[in-house]
């Protein structure tokens, strides 16, 4: 057995020990050993980048009016190429919960938190990762959307420079990487699939819905411009409607990342894995 | 070393683990042993910091589990299930855990051949047999070639011959002046592996004796008797501290009188003996009967 008892490097043993920059470092590692995560983070650019694209040939042919803004009836030129982003929302937010929630499904949670047994650090080190690549292929999926879209377009094509237009395109990669760490946590906190992907789902895109046919118009809207969903979409829109603005839409959307992100905390660390 | 103090642990009304407390050394291996539900994989769970005790405490090497600045390298544990991500290779598996900590990834190929792997490393650890997720959690377990090793029912699912190799393995690792603690619920295996046993049963404390007095206080012998006038013989040895279990017809099994008893009495009686064998039971007998009274605790705690 001198196999097993020998140091375990001849000369010069590392420090051994766990900090933050390598529990970041193991979930990029984690995250890349996954067919499935890298198949999901495809289909979400595919689908930020599709969906754009034909909405703009479509809005391009149609002769849409020209300038950026809301035209009743149709989208204007950065809205529809940037048609995708309720789509990719649902698979970036797939993706978030598949992160964590597949810890405890197969149970590699529990080899996770004998690696980190003080915990938090491995709900950080996943939020920082999932943060990073979702921000940046986000970005590069809104922002190939919106050249590729404009150019379908031609006629009365939006430019960057145009108001309101980068904020649109950056906020779409934010909004985008806010829906994935939303649905991480989920998954911390349900520790189910299933559970944290009807529950984002619900919240996302049926909430938004449901509040607007059951309140009373007369104070439905004013509820309704507070939901994640329309918090968000306020950040993205290339000009301000009747709702929140853009900066506050972005606070209230981020308040509810942060707060679902807290209560995946105090679970990891009050609860039995 | 692994130390255990009045360790508690409920879930709802059910006391999984019920006031443990014991000690586990370095340099000899340590059988924890238990019929299942004994309350071994939960008091292991505890030990690593992955279930919250209800009360009680439990250290390694002087301090909680998860105190440690490197914890891998304190502890590497094998848990009953697989813990592993299905879709991911044992390779990278490995490869992740070793990050957390800082251990260099040459020790990721050398514990992979030690465990025998590295056809199958890159291959899904969702396709593994049984064995082959054994044998991933060992390789997993030694990662950081740590001071202690927590082994959770590891020859489940391994075959003869990777049941030889993992005794080996941790008889070497015990003679290299590590603790090793190694659940079973098989007597049999822990004579063959360890030099002495912590044996609970519902969740409680039953003994902490090394093999050799466990074995010893084993055997206990019984004799057993065959006459074709065995009801009278049963009726004739009959008395304080002599128990009989009838075999089958026209035998029986004594404990609590010799051989050399049993003939002589016989003898006077005029009763003639067909057979009188001297018996000593199983390990498994032993162990049976040392687990008896927390398994018959069992059933009447359900009836009430
Ligand atoms: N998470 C849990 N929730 C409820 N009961 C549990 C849980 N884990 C274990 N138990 C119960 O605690 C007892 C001890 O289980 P366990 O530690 O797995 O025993 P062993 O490993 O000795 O077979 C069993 O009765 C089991 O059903
Ligand atoms: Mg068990």
């Amino acid at each position: 057995m001198s196999t097993v008892t020998r140091p375990i490097v001849s000369a010069a043993p590392p420090r051994l020990r766990v900090t933050q920059a390598r529990v970041i470092h193991s979930e990029w590692i984690k995250f890349w050993s996954l067919r499935s995560t890298v198949i999901t983070l495809a289909v979400a650019v595919t689908l930020m980048i599709g969906i754009g694209l034909l909405a703009s040939s479509m809005s391009g042919s149609g002769a849409a009016p020209a300038g950026p803004g809301p035209n009743p009836g149709d989208l204007g030129p950065v809205d529809a190429s940037l048609a995708g982003l309720t789509f990719a929302q649902l698979a970036f937010g797939t993706l978030g919960v598949l992160f964590m929630a597949s810890e405890y499904s197969t149970g590699m949670i529990r080899s996770s938190l004998t690696a980190v047994p003080k915990r938090l650090p491995l709900l950080w080190g996943k939020i920082a990762v999932f943060a990073a690549v979702a921000l940046v292929t986000g970005l590069a999926a809104s922002a190939i959307a919106f050249t590729g879209g404009q150019a379908l377009i031609g006629d009365g094509a939006a430019s960057w420079t145009d108001p309101g237009v980068a904020r649109a395109v950056i906020g779409s990669a934010v909004i985008l990487a806010g829906s994935g760490v939303l649905g991480l946590a989920l998954g911390a906190l349900l520790r189910s699939t299933p559970a944290a992907i009807s529950t984002l789902f619900g919240v996302m895109f049926l909430l938004s819905g449901v509040a607007q046919l059951l309140l009373p118009d007369s104070w439905g809207d004013r509820v309704v411009q507070y939901l994640p969903s329309d918090a968000g979409g306020a950040f993205t829109a290339v000009s301000v409607g009747d709702g929140l603005g853009p900066w506050a839409g972005l606070a209230v959307f981020l308040g509810y990342v942060v707060a679902v992100v807290g209560g995946a905390a105090w679970r990891l660390r009050r609860f039995d894995a | 070393m692994i130390e255990v103090h009045e360790l508690t642990k409920r879930y709802g009304a059910k006391t999984a683990v019920d006031s443990l407390t014991f000690t586990v050394r370095p340099g000899i291996v340590t059988g924890f042993l238990g019929p299942n539900g004994a309350g071994k994989s939960t008091t292991m769970r505890m030990i690593l910091g992955l279930d919250r005790p209800t009360s009680g405490t439990a250290t390694i090497n002087g301090r909680p589990y998860a105190e440690h600045t490197a914890p891998l390298r304190q502890a590497g544990a094998l848990l009953d299930a697989k813990a592993v991500h299905t879709g991911r290779s044992a390779y990278h598996h490995l490869l992740a855990m070793a990050a957390t900590t800082g251990v260099p990834r040459a020790r990721v190929d050398e514990v992979i051949d030690l465990v025998g792997l590295h056809e199958v490393a890159r291959k899904r650890a969702g396709a593994f047999s049984l064995g082959m997720g054994q044998r991933l959690g060992i390789a997993s377990a030694l990662l950081a070639d740590p001071e202690v090793l927590i082994l959770d029912e590891p020859v489940n699912g391994l075959d003869p011959e990777g049941i030889l190799w993992i005794r080996g393995l941790m008889q070497g690792l015990a003679a290299g002046g590590r603790t090793v603690f190694v659940s079973s619920h098989l007597m049999s295996e822990m004579a063959l592996t360890a030099q002495h046993l912590v044996v609970v049963g519902r969740g409680r404390l039953i003994a902490d004796v090394s093999v050799a007095d466990f074995i010893e206080r084993a055997a206990l012998e019984s004799v057993l008797v065959r006459s074709p006038r065995a009801v009278e013989l049963h009726d004739l040895l009959a008395g304080p501290g002599v128990t009989m279990l009838s075999v089958e017809r026209g035998a029986f099994e004594v404990t609590g009188l010799a051989a050399d008893q049993i003939g002589d009495r016989a003898a006077t009686a005029g009763i003639a003996l067909h057979e009188l064998t001297v018996r000593r039971p199983s390990l498994e007998a032993a162990f049976m009967e040392l687990t008896r009274d927390a398994v018959e605790y069992q059933t009447v705690g359900a009836a009430a």
